[in-house]
């Protein structure tokens, strides 16, 4: 359940950059990769923003697919899990995107 | 019990240093990681709304990774330690895998050989550290409360309490947990991720972040492969389909099959890290070919 940890990092962050403005929505991309649930991000989001100037604020997740490349023939493959394999039956991949896991905007009123 | 994030009184993170019982809180409000205002007092009927009703919304982009601030923190511990070239590992397995046996099996076989120490993780009790402490290893306990990782912040004030001797050997056992422990950088030089073969054979697949993070993997209670199902090669297909590059380490700590081989990868890599010279101990279960090797230092 690092996604309790998580939550209350965001809040941090957006928190500290608001600086005092009432916060009312939060974008955060989470790649398919990040290990990351977006479903429990947003369960303690809710929890974490209660009494902070972000109480009320929604939180949008933007979950960006995972793609690597394949070290053997050079192929793209995309992939849904941490690990997959190419058409040329090649396992070591390398990442390319999917492993997001970031603020990407808030906005204060 | 504050409401933002659940941490109580009874349940939040503390370090205990088991040498002199000093018990550090490790999560107090004014340095947490939410050290913001939260305060308790402002949901009453009075809730004052001093903020203007305007409708206009002001976008700040922000693009900041969410675990910037503890990937700082590791970066800080892995400068603080290669400056006191200390090699620091983390051990991360599922509970019940045998990380605390296989640490008490290593300081007794590798004593005079390296010096260790531990930093412990749990989420609760002293029980590992005491046990690691009746060995006379030099061990401090984090306890993470509801947490279930230690973080880059943690081990800075474990290091700090520890306080270990440049050139020597840390052995981070973190919290029981193939998930969590995956994502945060510690600032170690590599993660030892332990499985038993009474969890069965698929978990790589089960939990690939771990595996994918890991230098090495360790099966570890070989010994009980005769009484349960676990197909070793399965195993090892699985281990290949998610991280082609890690190692696996065969070994029953209990027993002391394939101690030699995890010994030796902890000296090369120690070695590797910080002094020269490093002697490799043996162990009983060695093959003929590999008893030209140094003396072994083992006690009798």
């Amino acid at each position: 359940m690092h996604e309790l940890a998580i939550a209350q990092e965001i809040v941090a962050i957006v928190s500290d950059c608001a600086a005092g403005a009432r916060v009312t929505r939060v974008v955060l991309e989470v790649g398919k990769l990040a290990a990351v649930l977006p479903d429990a991000v947003q369960f303690c989001f809710e929890l974490c923003v209660e009494g902070t100037s972000l109480e009320g604020a929604s939180l949008v997740i933007i979950e960006t697919p995972g793609l690597a490349r394949c070290r053997e023939c050079g192929g793209n493959v995309p992939l849904v899990r941490p690990f997959g394999r190419c058409e040329c039956g090649g396992t070591d991949l390398e990442w390319l995107s999917g492993e997001q896991l970031k603020i990407k905007e808030f906005e204060v009123v | 019990m504050c409401t933002t994030c659940g941490c109580s009184d009874h349940s939040r993170p503390r370090l205990t240093d088991l040498e002199t019982g000093l018990i550090i809180p490790l999560d107090d409000h004014d340095e947490h990681s939410h050290a913001f205002d939260h305060g308790h007092d402002h949901h009453g009927d009075g809730h004052d709304h001093s903020h203007h009703h305007s409708h206009q919304t002001t976008k700040i982009s922000l693009e900041t990774a969410v675990l910037a601030k503890n990937d700082r923190l590791a970066e800080r511990n892995r400068n603080w330690l290669a400056g006191r070239d200390i090699l620091a590992l983390n051990l991360v397995s599922s509970p019940g895998a045998g990380k605390t046996s296989l640490l008490e099996r290593t300081i007794s076989d590798l004593a005079g050989v390296l010096p260790l120490s531990v930093i412990e993780g749990d989420q609760e009790t002293l029980n590992d550290a005491e046990r690691i402490r009746a060995t006379g290893c030099r061990v401090v306990q984090i306890n993470t409360g509801t947490g279930c990782h230690l973080d880059a912040g943690m081990l800075a004030r474990s290091l700090d309490q520890l306080n270990p001797p440049p050139g020597s050997v840390v052995l981070i056992e973190n919290v029981g947990n193939l998930v969590c422990p995956a994502l945060f950088d510690l600032g170690e030089h590599a993660k030892v991720v332990i499985v038993s073969v009474t969890e069965g054979d698929d978990k790589p697949l089960k939990y690939p972040h771990m595996f994918r993070a890991g230098s090495v993997v360790i099966l570890n209670k070989i010994d009980l492969l005769p009484y349960v199902l676990f197909d070793e090669s399965r195993f090892l297909d699985h281990v290949r389909q998610v991280n082609p590059a890690l190692r696996v380490l065969r070994l029953s700590a209990i027993r002391g099959d394939g101690l030699s081989e995890w010994y030796r990868w902890l000296c090369t890599q120690s070695t590797e890290r910080s002094r020269p010279n490093s002697a490799v101990p043996q162990h009983e279960e060695e093959t003929e070919s590999s008893k030209s090797r140094p003396t072994p230092v083992r006690p009798a």
